[in-house]
């Protein structure tokens, strides 16, 4: 076997392809760093950045008081010096202390620059339920931040999306919200660990070919979708899966394409259904591709509460039998 | 409240007196580098007034007036650096014209044409921040990034560089101006937080913020920190550059408490005499910082009539030329509203600009005559 043609990829986690997207990200540019509480010797409480303090410094991988705000503020400061901040929220529920940095200055920089500054900090957000945790710690903000403009919000769904998203999100001039699906995290697939990007930021990706109904999902949900499109298979229904991988910008158009060839949408996501991702949707398909459609567009999410106990929340989250649900009503009408 | 001593250097009968540590940062002020304090304090005093008089006029949409806080700004920011870096927050016009901004593009933000107004990293110093205390941090992060660059500490005293940022008493009390301590007490961060406590956040007191007088704040988060005669502009410069050489130096951050007073509202939106006494107001109107320079450099014969006259004469020139150009500011174009909100192409910004043109054009006036196609 030629050495061209040897394997690169390999098969790991979606929390290592994180690590290793960083660890190339920290290799290919000097100016970029971590930022974030307990991400140096301890590696993250999800291990994400294990072993990139040891290997870059603690100048580089940066251990931070506990305090939100201050991260992102800093990190603001040390992009106008010329770095690349990316910084690590523990929890998504914790983001909100941090919130007035990132919305009233992180977004706004280059717009009421003119221009002239730049500010290209990422945000690392491990999100979603399903991992038992208790309150604050399984949150679905990203719309609050998809609804500012100026910043950039993405969520991977594969290891090899969140092996090349990290690095492009990093690479991106603007500020990204880094929207990492924390019940994923130990999902396993084969990453091209010599790809430094993929499908880019602002494309969503047909995750799996089918006829009669779109499934729209990111972040956690798309391994829901393509259950349900396993089992509705079964059942002689054909789903195609579109996997959002950006919220912000939004790629209506690889939507539209999809929902003008099934004619039927159902948006799935474990944030509120209210004013969600679904919503947003909805709203561009019906103005797109209204005569294209069969059936109204339906949403799968979580309800008008907050984020319940860890013990209910697996009737919270978008299940498989509610997406079934939601396809068989988009078939009956 | 036990209220901690002030560093002075000239009283407020404009008298100068001697103090072991700060003197010596202004030995070398020479008579004509005082009367360039003075023009300075002079000339931003004129622009406030004639800003907040087109703000009267309905020519600006708001304006913070800076008045009476003069010498905090100008004594501060004469003891920078060109490498240095300020970031502001919404009130430092004495320390923009130390600065070399425009004082015009100060008010394009208030004009409503501009978020900005001036080139950032042309003058080392940063756009105005409304979000209180905000800028706290960005300051304690670009200083961290001075040290990631080398440029702390190397004993080459026209590469080190340092930081500083301006908030008021209000600001205190705001958690990111806290975190900002934090941050930069543990990084040991070349930044100087420099506040003006001006007496007044809108229309509370201090005592409204501390139970402390501010200057001790500093001293639980392990942050030096000294207390200076905010009207006091040989003071302000002193403290000042004492702090700047010792961030430069990687001694770390330091507190300033510039104790002062705003003599104007808070913006022209409020009613100072609703929320303060006259008595007051006169007391420290009787602590003039502008006043005390001048009777300063008048009694050891530095200040000629005629030298008063030509300050006088360039205050006016630039009241006059503060007003026709903020008079000529433009409304931008439409175009702007879409404009750098990302770096590069964003599909949404771009249907939604595409969208906005065409139904601009459709308002084209069509030539009378013409036959309008169906």
């Amino acid at each position: 076997m030629s050495e061209s043609s040897a394997p690169t990829t390999q098969r790991i986690t979606l929390a290592k392809a994180i690590n290793l997207g960083l660890r190339a990200a920290l290799e290919g540019d000097p100016k970029v760093m971590l930022m974030g509480e307990d991400i140096g010797m301890l590696g993250g409480v999800f291990r994400v950045t294990d072993g990139l303090q040891k290997d870059f410094g603690p100048d580089r991988v940066v251990d931070t008081p506990l305090a939100e705000s201050g991260i992102v503020g800093t990190a603001i400061g040390l992009a106008l010096r010329g770095y690349r901040p990316v910084c690590e929220i523990q929890f998504d529920g914790f983001i909100f202390p941090a919130f007035d940095q990132i919305t009233t200055q992180l977004a706004k920089m280059r717009y009421r620059s003119r221009g002239r500054l730049s500010l290209p900090v990422v945000i690392r957000v491990p999100f979603g339920g399903g991992i038992g945790a208790v309150e604050h710690h399984s949150e679905s903000p990203e719309v609050l931040f998809a609804h500012t403009a100026g910043l950039r919000v993405v969520s991977p769904a594969t290891p090899s999306d969140a092996f090349t998203m990290i690095q492009e999100a990093i690479a991106s001039p603007d500020p990204v919200l880094f929207f990492e699906p924390k019940g994923r995290y130990w999902d396993k697939a084969e990453v091209d660990l010599t790809a430094t990007s993929g499908a880019g930021l602002d494309a969503a990706r047909v995750a799996r070919v089918g006829t009669d109904v779109t499934v729209v999902a990111h972040g956690p949900t798309v391994a829901t979708a393509l259950r349900a499109a396993a089992a509705a298979a079964t059942q002689g229904t054909s789903i195609e899966v579109v996997d959002l991988r950006t919220i912000s910008p939004l790629d209506t158009a690889t939507i539209a394409a999809s929902v003008r060839k099934t004619g039927r949408c159902v948006v799935v996501h474990e944030a509120p259904v209210l004013y969600g991702t679904g919503a947003e949707v909805a709203a561009r398909i019906t103005e797109e591709c209204f005569f294209s459609l069969e059936a109204p567009v339906l949403r799968v999410g979580g309800f008008h509460s907050p984020y319940p106990v860890a013990r209910l929340e697996h009737e919270y989250l978008p299940s498989l039998d509610r997406v079934l649900d939601a396809v068989d009503r988009a078939m009956a009408m | 409240m036990n209220e901690p001593d002030l560093v002075q250097l000239l009283t407020h009968t404009g008298e100068r007196v001697d103090h072991p540590d700060y003197s010596p940062r202004v030995a070398h002020l020479d008579p004509e580098a005082l009367r360039g304090l003075y023009r300075d304090m002079v000339l931003v005093r004129r622009f406030d007034t004639e800003a907040t008089a087109l703000q009267r006029q309905g020519e600006l949409g708001l304006f913070p007036p800076a008045l009476g806080q003069e010498a905090a700004q100008v004594g501060s920011g004469r003891a920078l650096a060109a490498q240095d870096y300020v970031f502001p927050s919404y009130r430092e016009h004495g320390v923009a014209h130390t600065r070399g901004v425009d004082l015009v593009d100060v008010l394009r933000q208030f004009r409503g044409v501009d978020h900005g107004g001036w080139d950032p990293r042309e003058h080392n110093f940063h756009l105005y921040t409304l979000v209180i205390g905000s800028h706290t941090l960005h300051a304690t992060g670009y200083a961290m990034g001075l040290q990631r660059d080398g440029l702390v500490g190397s004993g080459d005293p026209t590469r080190d560089a340092a930081v500083v940022a301006y908030f008021g008493d209000g600001a205190t009390s705001q958690g990111d101006t806290n975190e900002a301590f934090v941050f930069a007490a543990v990084n040991n961060a070349p930044v100087v937080l420099f506040c003006q406590n001006n007496q007044w956040a809108i229309s509370e007191p201090t005592e409204r913020q501390s139970r402390v007088p501010l200057v001790e704040r500093g001293k639980g988060f392990g942050v030096p920190s000294v207390r200076v005669d905010g009207n006091d502009v040989l003071a302000c410069y002193a403290v000042t550059a004492e702090a700047l050489e010792r961030a430069r130096s990687g001694g770390g951050p330091t507190f300033i408490e510039a104790y002062t007073y705003r003599m104007g509202a808070h913006t022209t939106s409020d009613d100072p005499t609703r929320y303060r006494s006259a008595a007051e107001e006169e007391h420290w109107r009787r602590r003039d910082p502008i006043d005390r320079l001048r009777t300063h450099l008048t009694a050891i014969g530095e200040l000629s009539q005629q030298v008063e006259d030509e300050i006088a004469a360039d205050a006016e020139a630039l009241g006059v030329r503060v007003r026709a150009e903020v008079h000529a500011m433009a409304t931008p174009s439409t175009r702007v509203m879409f404009e750098h909100v990302y770096a590069g192409p964003n599909a949404v910004v771009d249907a939604e600009r595409a969208w906005f043109e065409q139904y601009e054009e459709s308002f084209t006036d069509v030539p009378a005559g013409t036959e309008v196609p169906r």
